[in-house]
């Protein structure tokens, strides 16, 4: 109790101090700010020079109405492999695959592979120390026998008995996508929308996100290629009831998977993490029932992604990862903290635009596509 | 399996200077850093860069430098000497994220044509409708430009976030757009044309997102940029983003020749180590920094404040930012003068509680206080707790929150059963109550004798001294400020 009541006073205190100095502070910024250059030069009327529409501009606009190629059309038959996509990124350990005997470089060239590969400073050191210690015991000394204890390792902290999307038959199955913006989440939900499709499940989107501008009108263009049916409401409306009403509306159609979208929100914002939990505990109400909870990640997110993902895990119990933007230069170890710390597995990985880059994630692959050359 | 959590994961969010306090208390007595003191602080230091995310070879040249700075470093009596290296660490990180604040200028002929670049979601769209909003602030007329034909809506998302600051938009027709077969370097060209028509002096082009290894989509990019000659062109980088952030700085830099950095997602709680990797890699500044959601919370960069951050030393920001949505500010200023004044009543207590617990779990709270004890930072608060505390002040009449010493045994005895405690509680509360008071009220008085001191030297600056205690007093607002108060809005 004492220390509660000295907090409360002291973070009463520090408020009323920092608003003070705060003001003071951006009163004199203020005045250093610089002027715009020619505050006087604006101008009343219409600058001098005035284009016309020319024959040029007629073509360019005609140029801009020739048809471009239509990436969904151009979509592979097959959804490709983890490898194939990793691959374009260069081998990660490539450095120390020339040396031969182990010393104290190849360690360091394992510690820089495993940090700027996001793995994190933490579990970077746990991995080096259980590795020297293997390498004592089994007597290794070779580098590409290291490689392979290395490879064995971060597949063993990867390993998860089940990460299929949990689907319950008969029941309208709800999947929850979460996560801090910008990270891709309504492109997801688009993407499983066109999968669970295919596979013949009666899908409803629901369009959650009613803050960012016209992320309904990015999920209706989602919802016509996958077919589906999508529910949403005006732009600030609650999203809770948006998503109770795709749940209902699914429910009373026989659609038994509902794919809720929600806004991004960072994880420090108490009102909107609260607001999230009021999602879910709607989203539960009979006839709904959430089976999965999604946290949405960058895949260049560093170390963030394990405060995010403890963060969203406090709020509404994450049930997976979906790693996004795995396709560019980024390597996503952050998954690595993600699994070992809080025990939440990666069951998607997405490789590209399409939505047959979404695919299932492969620890081996994964893992192996890090050490490729 | 093992977690890596008991060894090094408590750790993890140790602030710098929490972190040579261990170091430092051996060196009592020493005036000086030797060479193994300063290895070992130099350890801890690259461990808080690289947990900050700042790239793994930048923090190696950081290193050196600050080696370079501290070896040998007098290490005065007077002060602390673990805040004397975190002041050098922190010194050289404003120095790597460039001192100052960019300086916009103008094109003789207008438009002043500034390009968006950026990977799919660092937010681009809305921080190019944020910084026409800020161009407008300082008197100019901006248009923007819809040229991420790719992404869906993406052109609707901005002509909504247009229309809520009053800016034009140009993009494709809404056929074209809807397609998604639009040619964005031909939106690009005509956009220049467009707003000399329309008088519009500077011309903000949002692009689609793009992966720096797509060769084809940074070919068109560079098209886009070729056809519209920017004055600025701006890489939006998010402040989460981990190692990568200097592949991708340095593609787009090679593909494009950047100006500048626009830093977004401040409002988080990532540390933004990628900002100075960015800077160290490109050598360019980071001109802005998005620091929220709405389209106001964004303004020119301020190297410190970002410096103090990658090192930890508490979080005064993220604080105002969660007392922001909490505080009535009047309220809260008024509270902590009577605080000080000793005249803070239970009644102030109890209103006071209900908005810091707005602001979220107090223990979390606690950790983002610069300096706060460990013994108090470490603390697990219940928030059942609080409950208690609120149900006992409920159980007491307004007379006895405005006057506790009322409070006798009988009293007592009726708030106890009224909040369903002991009596013992009820005296706890009361007594822990007093003792904080006691304690403001000393705090209060050194403020005073402080600012007295401060006051005659430096001339008045700051809270005005009167006779009862030392006031907060807001500074009055000019009639009409141009400028919105950071953390104030």
């Amino acid at each position: 109790m004492v220390v509660v009541i000295v907090l409360i006073a002291l973070v009463v205190l520090l408020v009323a101090g920092v608003t003070f100095v705060a003001v003071g502070r951006a009163r004199r910024g203020g005045v250093e700010l610089e002027p715009p250059a020619t505050p006087t030069l604006r101008r009343a009327t219409a600058p001098g020079p005035t284009a016309e529409p020319t024959d040029e501009l007629v073509a360019e606009v005609e140029d801009a109405l020739a048809p471009v190629a239509e990436p969904e059309v151009l979509e592979a038959p097959r959804r490709p492999s983890f490898r194939e996509r990793l691959s374009k990124a260069r081998g990660t350990f490539a450095g120390f695959l020339g040396r031969t005997k182990i010393d104290e470089g190849t360690w360091d060239e394992l510690e820089e592979a495993l940090l700027r590969a996001d793995v994190g400073i933490g579990p970077t050191t746990e991995l080096v120390e259980v590795l020297r210690a293997r390498v004592k015991a089994e007597g290794l000394d070779s580098a590409s026998q290291l490689i392979e204890a290395v490879k064995d390792e971060m597949k063993q902290r990867l390993a998860v008995a089940d990460r299929s999307l949990r689907f319950d038959e008969g029941r309208t199955n709800v999947w929850l996508f979460v996560g801090v913006n910008g990270v891709g989440k309504t492109t997801t939900v688009g993407k499983v929308g066109k999968h669970q499709a295919a596979e013949g499940r009666r899908v409803v989107m629901a369009a959650g996100d009613t803050f960012r501008a016209a992320a309904a009108e990015q999920l209706t263009t989602w919802a016509e290629r996958a077919g589906a049916d999508l529910v949403r409401g005006a732009e600030g409306a609650d999203p809770s009831s948006i998503i109770f009403d795709a749940i209902e509306s699914a429910a009373a159609k026989g659609a038994d998977l509902v794919l809720a979208d929600t806004a991004g929100r960072l994880h420090t914002k108490t009102n909107l993490m609260e607001e999230l939990r009021k999602v879910k505990r709607v989203a539960s109400k009979e006839p709904g029932h959430v089976t999965e909870v999604l946290l949405v990640l960058d895949a260049t997110t560093g170390q963030n992604g394990l405060v995010q993902a403890k963060q969203f895990t406090e709020a509404v119990e994450v049930t997976g990862v979906v790693l996004t933007k795995l396709d560019g230069s980024a390597k996503g170890g952050i998954v690595f903290a993600i699994q070992s710390q809080l025990g939440i597995p990666v069951k998607l990985v997405g490789l590209g635009e399409t939505a047959d880059d979404l695919v299932d994630f492969d620890p081996d692959e994964f893992v192996e596509a890090l050490f490729a050359t | 399996m093992q977690g890596w959590s008991g060894s090094i994961g408590t750790r993890m969010f140790e602030s710098l200077s929490d972190r040579f306090d261990g170091i430092f208390k051996s060196l009592r007595g020493k005036g000086r850093l030797g060479a193994a003191e300063v290895d070992e602080v130099l350890r801890e230091i690259r461990l808080a860069l690289l947990e900050a995310d700042v790239n793994f070879g930048v923090v190696r040249g950081l290193v050196e430098r600050i080696r370079e700075r501290t070896v040998g470093a007098e290490i005065s009596q007077a002060l602390n000497p673990a805040q004397q290296v975190v002041d050098i660490v922190h010194q050289e990180l404003i120095a790597t994220l460039g001192g100052e604040t960019i300086r916009i200028t103008y094109a003789d002929r207008p438009p002043t044509v500034i390009l968006m670049a950026g990977l799919q979601g660092s937010g681009k769209t809305t921080n190019s409708a944020k910084l026409a909003r800020w161009f407008k602030q300082q008197g100019r007329n901006p248009m923007l430009v819809g040229a991420d034909l790719q992404r869906p809506a993406a052109v609707q998302q901005l002509r909504t976030l247009a229309r809520q600051i009053d800016v034009p938009v140009f993009s494709a027709d809404d056929a074209i757009v809807a397609s998604g077969q639009g040619d964005p370097v031909a939106v690009a060209r005509d956009s220049v044309a467009e707003a000399r028509r329309l008088g519009r002096d500077v011309l903000i082009v949002d692009t689609a997102g793009r992966l720096a290894i797509d060769a084809e989509l940074m070919e068109q990019v560079r098209q886009i940029s070729e056809v519209t000659a920017p004055r600025y062109t701006f890489l939006v980088v998010d402040a989460m983003t981990g190692q990568d952030a200097v592949t991708v700085a340095e593609s787009f830099h090679q593909t494009l020749e950047l100006d500048g950095v626009i830093l977004t997602k401040l409002d988080g709680d990532a540390r933004g180590g990628a900002a100075l990797s960015v800077k160290e890699v490109v050598g360019r500044p980071i001109a802005f920094a998005s620091t929220g959601e709405k389209l106001a919370d964004f303004d020119l960069f301020h190297p410190d404040r970002l410096a103090g951050r990658i090192l930890g030393m508490g979080d005064v920001l993220t604080l105002i930012d969660k007392a922001k949505e909490a505080f009535d500010e009047d309220q809260a200023v008024d509270a902590a003068n009577r605080m000080l004044e000793g005249q803070f009543t239970l009644e102030d207590f109890l209103e006071q509680m209900q908005q810091v617990k707005k602001m979220g779990n107090i223990g979390n709270l606690a950790k983002l206080i610069p300096g706060m004890p460990k013994e108090l930072k470490n603390q697990e608060i219940d928030d059942r707790e609080i409950s208690r505390i609120e149900g006992i002040i409920h159980s007491m009449t307004l007379h006895e929150r405005r006057n506790p010493k009322l409070i006798d045994g009988s009293r007592r005895l009726r708030i106890a059963t009224g909040s369903g405690v002991t009596t013992t509680e009820v005296n706890a509360l009361l007594k822990q109550f007093d003792e904080v008071q006691k304690m403001m009220k000393g705090l209060g008085g050194k403020m005073l004798q402080r600012k007295t001191k401060k006051g005659a030297k430096k001339g008045k600056k700051g809270g005005r001294v009167t006779p009862k205690g030392p006031q907060l007093e807001l500074p009055s607002a000019p009639a009409k400020t141009p400028f919105t108060l950071p953390g104030l809005n």
